[in-house]
């Protein structure tokens, strides 16, 4: 037991219970959590982000703090990492692409040991990585695919992924267990499978866990319900797809209703996605911004060639050291220092 | 800083696509589907099962009969009133709803769905 993923757990539980009980109790509380809500999480959200990103626009990046994971460029016999230690920004790109596309720095992660008590090794763990690329790929998968609730005709490219999505069939036809049908997608069980590895991974790698808060478990715990809830609606206690777009549709083209035979359920699932999109500025999930931002990885690593002056520094009144001489040569030449210039004079 | 323009064109980016939905839709209204019945699916009253029941759940319905006669060479079903029918798409289904056209692609094509059904089965079976 931990009080953190114990807070978040019954904090989700108690908010999916708002939803899906307060919207049993009449129309006007439907009308809540249906319309208003959704409206007010994505002005948050909106909002938020905005204000988030201008607050880093506005943050001082004096120095070049490149990581550099590789040669600098150097003498013609050292081949440089051109993506791994950048000095073009043609370098850069190509690194930052490749850190947003395939978390790159993730894949570095090491776990070391100790063999035999004296002999430490580092050997790469790879599941992290593994984890964090199913859990981001299919929570976008998920996410694109969910336009088609948002858009009437449905875009082609929206189409095109939920083929490939369900390229996969499943179908269980039993009396007790009926599954498979509508078309089963693969992203929304990846997406279940690696959010509960992360879950399992902060809890029972030890290190993990004691650097684990309320704010890295609930947002997962509230990915995992969302998820459950719609794998539910979607497979197991049907529900009236054309109403719910009706619905939703109502609230992207600002003619909001409340259609008839809308479950209680889908109120639950929206309201969690509400949640989450309410709170995803105040929260790590900025990551999603920050990490366009991360100044160790979007700057080209050229030090070495060029010369970075701190923009804010304060003009420095020097005083060289010919000046000094000037002033004080006659004294210097008095008690037989040597001097750069000698007196014309005596020249 | 001299990168506040290309965080603010980023950011401008990133408001531009999460808003998709809005400005894609703008201007348009997209009304629910309204279903047509035929004369013959009006006079039934009902369908095989109740309305809410086949609004939800018709795909796994048919399903479970095209298991059941596939596999299992069975062709009755009998609902909960003990009325019996013959579970058969083109014979039973298709029979009320000869109208493919403005009853179920109305809904599938609104929500996007692509059911296979006519994979196999053609969609006028009378040729009407």
């Amino acid at each position: 037991m931990n009080k953190n993923y114990m807070v978040s757990l019954i904090a989700v539980i108690v908010l999916f219970l708002i939803a899906y009980v307060g919207t049993q109790l009449g129309a006007g509380v439907q009308m809540v959590f249906g319309i208003l809500v959704p409206y007010l999480a994505v002005a948050l959200f909106v909002a938020g982000f905005i204000r988030r990103v201008m607050g880093w626009s506005r943050s001082a990046v004096p120095f070049r703090i490149t990581t550099t994971c590789g040669q600098q460029p150097s003498l013609p016999g050292f081949k440089q990492a051109k993506i791994d230690n950048p000095s073009t920004t043609f370098g850069v790109v190509v690194r930052m692409f490749l850190e947003i596309v395939c978390f790159r720095s993730l894949f570095r992660n090491t776990k070391m040991k100790l063999h035999g008590g004296t002999k430490m090794t580092h050997q790469l763990e790879i599941f992290l990585w593994v984890g964090a690329l199913a859990f981001h790929y299919a929570f976008f998968t998920v996410v694109v695919r969910h336009l088609r609730f948002f858009t009437e005709p449905v875009p082609f490219f929206v189409t095109i992924l939920e083929k490939v999505d369900s390229f996969m069939r499943i179908e269980i036809l039993y009396d007790a267990v009926q599954a498979g049908l509508p078309g089963v997608y693969m992203s929304g069980l990846v997406l279940v499978a690696a959010a509960i590895y992360l879950f399992l991974r902060r809890v029972f790698i030890p290190q993990v866990r004691y650097i684990s808060l309320v704010n890295d478990f609930f947002p997962l715990f509230l990915i995992i319900a969302i998820a459950i809830s719609g794998i539910f609606m979607r497979y197991l206690t049907k529900v009236d797809i054309v109403a719910i777009k009706e619905l939703t549709m109502g609230l992207v083209t600002f003619r909001p209703t409340i259609p008839d035979g809308v479950s209680y359920l889908f109120f639950a699932h929206m309201f969690m996605v509400s949640v989450l999109l309410a709170y995803f500025p105040f929260s790590k999930l900025m990551h999603m911004g920050g990490v366009f931002l991360s100044p160790t990885r979007n700057m080209t690593g050229n030090t070495r060639q060029v010369r970075h002056v701190n923009p804010w520094n304060h003009p420095v009144k020097v005083h060289t050291y010919e000046e000094y001489e000037d002033d004080f040569r006659e004294k210097m030449i008095e008690v037989g220092l040597p001097v750069v210039k000698m007196p014309e004079e005596k020249a | 800083m001299k990168d506040k323009n290309k965080i603010l064109a980023g950011l401008a980016i990133f408001i531009v696509v999460i808003t998709f939905p809005f400005w894609f839709n703008l201007g348009k209204a997209a009304p629910a589907p309204e279903l047509e019945l035929t004369e013959k699916a009006k006079a039934a009253k009902t369908c095989v099962m109740s309305k809410e029941f086949m609004t939800a759940e018709h795909m796994q319905l048919l399903d479970v009969w095209r298991h059941n006669v596939v596999r299992g060479g069975e062709r009755m079903f009998v609902n909960p009133d003990g009325r019996q029918f013959n579970m058969s798409l083109s014979n039973t289904c298709l029979d009320c709803h000869s109208n493919k056209e403005k009853f179920c692609d109305r809904c599938h094509d609104y929500a996007s769905v692509r059911p296979y059904c006519w994979d196999c089965h053609i969609d006028n079976p009378k040729g009407e």
